[in-house]
Formats: structure tokens, C-alpha cells, sequence
């Protein structure tokens, strides 16, 4: 039995998915070698520490009812600069201007050779070479699969089961609250403020939808793959980005007519990185509806290989993550 | 009219020459020849295809014209716009000129706007229109579609063009 002792900093959605999985899953974890003891969860508020192993479901429950996970006075920082662990899980808020809290979190994890899990796109998106290489530097492993469309496999997809391929290009939809919205407006013939109205209420889209609807989500998705799988150096101000605001329903309906859907579609090859709105014919793999992401990778041997899967969501997004940390240790 | 037309050439040097004249000579506009030489006919012949502009009156004295200077031709006729193609466009569409929009796109030569659906839901408010457009190949298509991506683009446009479904 491997031990691996693992910090959860940000305790949000993804870091409480993290919680629950791991909890859930100990028994399958432990009956293939790993044990993974969670020494430490921290959210903006505090951290609960515990050398022997935090709690997680009393931690779930104290997050839940007291809006914090413990009472020492400790920042995520501190916990991944000052607690001996091998294994951060960074979960803490995306922030695509400064790379936000995770930038210091991750090269401070590495500084100490540390290994990260991450689903916090802003680091990635701004710093993706210096963190790859500062990762190298200490021999951390360093992994951001549900950095890109949640529970859709895709980096480990392209980096391991693809493995010998050259990859052409890689076109989808990255964004499940455009996809949404979009699929609602044909669905209805109602206009994009109706149905950003609606998903806000379903809890699909943000109060400040701006990140999602202008397209930077999926930007910052595709400079990731621009970065890990294409070997550039690009950081979200290069990628060409049209967003949903301006689609009007007539439009659908006249695509529809045509047999085509709406849909927003990310595109990333060689020399080229565009986030817009484009056309799909009806039937098409990447046609799909709702909140649903999708990948069509083009690669030189296999052909093309698309996927589809949940792009959001807790627990799907932390399946992401325990992908990552299964195959580090494993 | 645009003419494509498949000839056959003896393997004798200045034959491709004695094609082309009656086209210039006739003010026809060539736009494309694709010699074979690597390919013989089972006579011997060099197969050429040719791609030009020409008055219609003036096809049958080309053709009698080659025949007469001993150029076989197999096959004549209008070119056809083989690529079909759609695209979307958001915006004051009519206030910035439509009829200038679809002009550019039809005075390439190569690709003309064939249809076009219009829904203006109210006056103050963008419309949304569908645009069909014919080309004569893929990548007369694509420099169409990108044509108009810059005139949208002046004209503040959003363009929505169709993904590239050749590579699935
Ligand atoms: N939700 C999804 O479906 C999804 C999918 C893919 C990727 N992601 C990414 O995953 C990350 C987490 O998403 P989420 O939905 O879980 O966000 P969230 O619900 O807003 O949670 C963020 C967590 O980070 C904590 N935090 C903020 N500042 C901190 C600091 N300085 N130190 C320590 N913790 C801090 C917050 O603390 P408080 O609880 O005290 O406010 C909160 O617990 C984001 O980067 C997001 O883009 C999310």
C-alpha cells in the first residue's frame, strides 16, 4: 500500500466533488495500492490539519453548516509551504487577469517538490510554460485534465491512449453554459437574454456570465491544449474570440432551415487558436445539445476521434481530478 | 459563360500554344489549364482540361477553330459550380449595404451568392441573414468565405461560417 498525503486547497464545488470521491472510492483506491490521506483542507476562510488524516465527511459537513472547513488560521499558501504532503489538489477560483491564487499555489507546491492536481484553468491559461517547467525543474508531476471540458477525457486521451499520433488539430465545444444556452434559443425560438435569464436560474450560467458567454472559458480551454498538446506558447490574448451575446433566434431558425445547428466551437492547430460561433450540420459528432462538451480530435494515424461528455459539475469534474492522481501513483 | 472543356493534344511541341490562341484571339478570359502530361490517351494524345470565360456566341467557333488546327475536343461545357456553401451574418445588414456584399462575393468570378433568407424581426434590431453561395471548388469556396469575412468585418458583421466537416 502506497500512502500519498494529499492537500485539498479551495473547497468549493470541485473540492468538495474531490471529497465525497475520495471518500466513496477508498475502498477501490486501496484495492489498487493507494491510500490517500487527505493532511490538510484549506478555503479562503481557514484550513482544518490533521497529520494522522483529516476527517473529510466532517469537514463536508462543517463547510456545509459553519461556511468554513476548520479554524486554523492558516492560507492555502501556508498549508502548501509549511505541511509536509506530496500531492496538492488545487481547486481554488479561476482568475484568467492574474492567474489568482493558484499561480502561487502551484509554484510554491513545485518549489517544494510537490506534486499538482489541479482544475483551476488561470495559472494554465497565463503561465503554462513556466509551470510546466518549474514542475520539471523538481520533478513534480504536474496534472490539469479537468482544466478542459470536466469528465471529458481529453489531454490524458491525446498524451496516452493516442500516444504516437501527431495531432492535426483539435475543434469542439468547450463550454456547456454556451452550449446550453444556444440549444435552448433554437429550441424555444427565444432570444439569448430570455435564455441567459433561465440559466442563471437553473444555476448553469454565472451571475456575471461574461467569462462564459464571451467566449474566454473556452479560450482559456483551448490555449491549455495549445500549450500541452501543441508544444506553443500562448496565452489566452492570442487565441481570435467571438462569443453567443450578438446570435439572434432568427439566425437559428434560418440555420435550421439550412440543417445546421449554432453551436460555439473552439479550434486549435498549428498557427491558428479561434473561440466563435459556427455552423453545424444537424447529425454532425460535434452536434451535440444542452450542456454537453465535445472534442473532435484529428490526429495523423487514428483518424479522427471525437468525444462528448460533462464539461461541469462537482463530481464529474473531480472525476477528472482522481484520473490524474490514480495515474501519478498508481 | 464559364467553359470547361477537356482537349487532346498530339505529343508534338507548340500544340498547347495552338490551343490557347483561339481562346485570346476570340477575347476569351482563361482561367485555368491542367495539362497532363504524365497521362496518354490510348491514341497517344495529351489530355488538357481548360477553364476559360467566353461569349457565349463564340463557343462553337472556338471549338471548330481547334478541330480545324487538328486539337481533339472531347468534351465542352458550362462549368458548374461544384461546391455548395452557407454562412451566416448578424447585424444592420441592409443598412450596410447589402447589394455591395453579395458584389464582392459574385465579381470574383469564381463564386456567386445564390440565395439569400432574410429576417429582420424589427427595425432598430439586427436582422439575420443566410447566405448561399456557389463556388467552382473547395478552395474558391474558402476564399470566398473569407472574402466575406472581411467585408463583414468592415461593415461590423458577425459572421457565422460553417466548421470544416471535410476532415470527419
Ligand atoms: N465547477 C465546475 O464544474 C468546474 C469545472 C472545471 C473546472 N473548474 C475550476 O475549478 C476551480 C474550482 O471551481 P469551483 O466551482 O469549486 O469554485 P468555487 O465553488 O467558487 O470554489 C472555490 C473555492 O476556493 C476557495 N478559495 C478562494 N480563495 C482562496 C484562497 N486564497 N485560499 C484557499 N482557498 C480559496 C473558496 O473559498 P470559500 O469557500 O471560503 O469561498 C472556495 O472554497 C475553478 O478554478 C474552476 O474554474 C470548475
Amino acid at each position: 500500500m502506497k500512502t500519498i498525503r494529499a492537500s485539498i486547497i479551495g473547497f468549493g464545488a470541485v473540492g468538495q466533488g474531490v471529497a465525497e470521491v475520495l471518500l466513496q472510492k477508498d475502498e477501490n483506491l486501496k484495492n489498487i495500492g493507494l491510500d490517500i490521506k487527505v493532511v490538510a483542507v484549506a478555503d479562503s476562510k481557514g484550513a482544518a490539519i490533521d497529520p494522522n488524516g483529516v476527517d473529510l465527511s466532517k469537514v463536508l459537513i462543517k463547510k456545509r453548516t459553519e461556511g468554513t472547513v476548520g479554524s486554523e488560521k492558516l492560507t492555502g499558501l501556508e498549508v502548501i509551504t509549511n505541511i509536509d504532503h506530496e500531492l496538492v489538489i488545487e481547486t481554488t477560483p479561476t482568475d484568467i487577469d492574474t492567474g489568482g491564487v493558484g499561480l502561487p499555489n502551484m509554484l510554491a507546491a513545485f518549489e517544494h517538490g510537490r506534486d499538482v492536481v489541479t482544475s483551476n484553468k488561470g495559472p494554465l491559461a497565463l503561465k503554462y510554460r513556466e509551470l510546466a517547467e518549474i514542475a520539471k525543474e523538481n520533478g513534480s508531476n504536474f496534472k490539469f485534465e479537468a482544466t478542459v471540458g470536466g469528465a471529458m477525457p481529453i489531454i490524458n486521451l491525446i498524451r496516452d491512449v493516442l500516444a504516437g499520433n501527431d495531432i492535426i488539430s483539435i475543434e469542439g465545444i468547450l463550454n456547456g453554459t454556451c452550449n446550453y444556452i444556444l440549444t435552448r434559443m433554437m429550441e424555444e425560438q427565444a432570444s439569448y437574454e430570455q435564455m441567459l435569464a433561465e440559466s442563471q436560474e437553473l444555476g448553469i450560467a454565472e451571475t456575471d456570465p461574461t467569462y462564459d458567454v464571451e467566449g474566454i472559458d473556452a479560450a482559456c480551454k483551448l490555449v491549455i491544449l495549445a500549450n500541452s498538446i501543441f508544444d506553443m506558447d500562448a496565452t489566452y490574448k492570442n487565441v481570435d474570440v467571438t462569443g453567443i451575446t450578438k446570435i439572434t433566434p432568427e439566425s437559428l431558425m434560418l440555420a435550421q432551415d439550412d440543417g445546421f445547428v449554432v453551436k460555439l466551437i473552439g479550434e486549435v492547430k498549428k498557427d491558428l487558436i479561434r473561440v466563435g460561433p459556427r455552423l453545424v450540420p444537424v447529425g454532425h459528432p460535434l452536434a451535440v445539445g444542452g450542456t454537453l462538451n465535445v472534442a473532435s480530435v484529428q490526429t495523423d494515424l487514428a483518424g479522427t476521434v471525437t468525444i462528448t461528455g460533462r464539461g461541469a459539475g462537482s463530481i464529474e469534474t473531480a472525476s477528472a481530478i482522481i484520473s490524474d492522481v490514480i495515474s501519478i501513483y498508481r | 459563360m464559364r467553359v470547361s472543356m477537356d482537349i487532346e493534344l498530339k505529343d508534338i511541341p507548340g500544340q498547347l500554344l495552338l490551343a490557347l490562341n483561339p481562346i485570346s484571339e476570340l477575347k476569351g478570359n482563361l482561367i485555368s489549364v491542367v495539362h497532363h502530361h504524365e497521362k496518354r490517351t490510348p491514341r497517344g494524345t495529351i489530355p488538357v482540361q481548360l477553364v476559360f470565360e467566353i461569349d457565349h456566341e463564340k463557343l462553337n467557333t472556338i471549338i471548330s477553330r481547334f478541330e480545324d488546327s487538328g486539337v481533339g475536343v472531347v468534351r465542352a461545357g458550362e462549368e458548374r459550380f461544384l461546391e455548395h456553401g452557407a454562412i451566416i451574418m448578424i447585424g444592420h445588414i441592409i443598412h450596410t449595404d447589402i447589394q455591395d456584399t453579395i458584389d464582392k462575393i459574385d465579381s470574383t468570378g469564381f463564386a456567386e451568392v445564390i440565395d439569400l433568407s432574410l429576417s429582420m424581426p424589427r427595425i432598430e434590431k439586427p436582422s439575420s441573414a443566410l447566405l448561399k453561395i456557389d463556388a467552382v471548388g473547395k478552395k474558391e469556396m474558402n476564399d470566398a468565405m473569407s472574402l466575406l469575412k472581411t467585408v463583414a468585418k468592415e461593415k461590423d458583421l458577425l459572421v457565422i461560417e460553417p466548421i470544416d466537416t471535410e476532415l470527419m
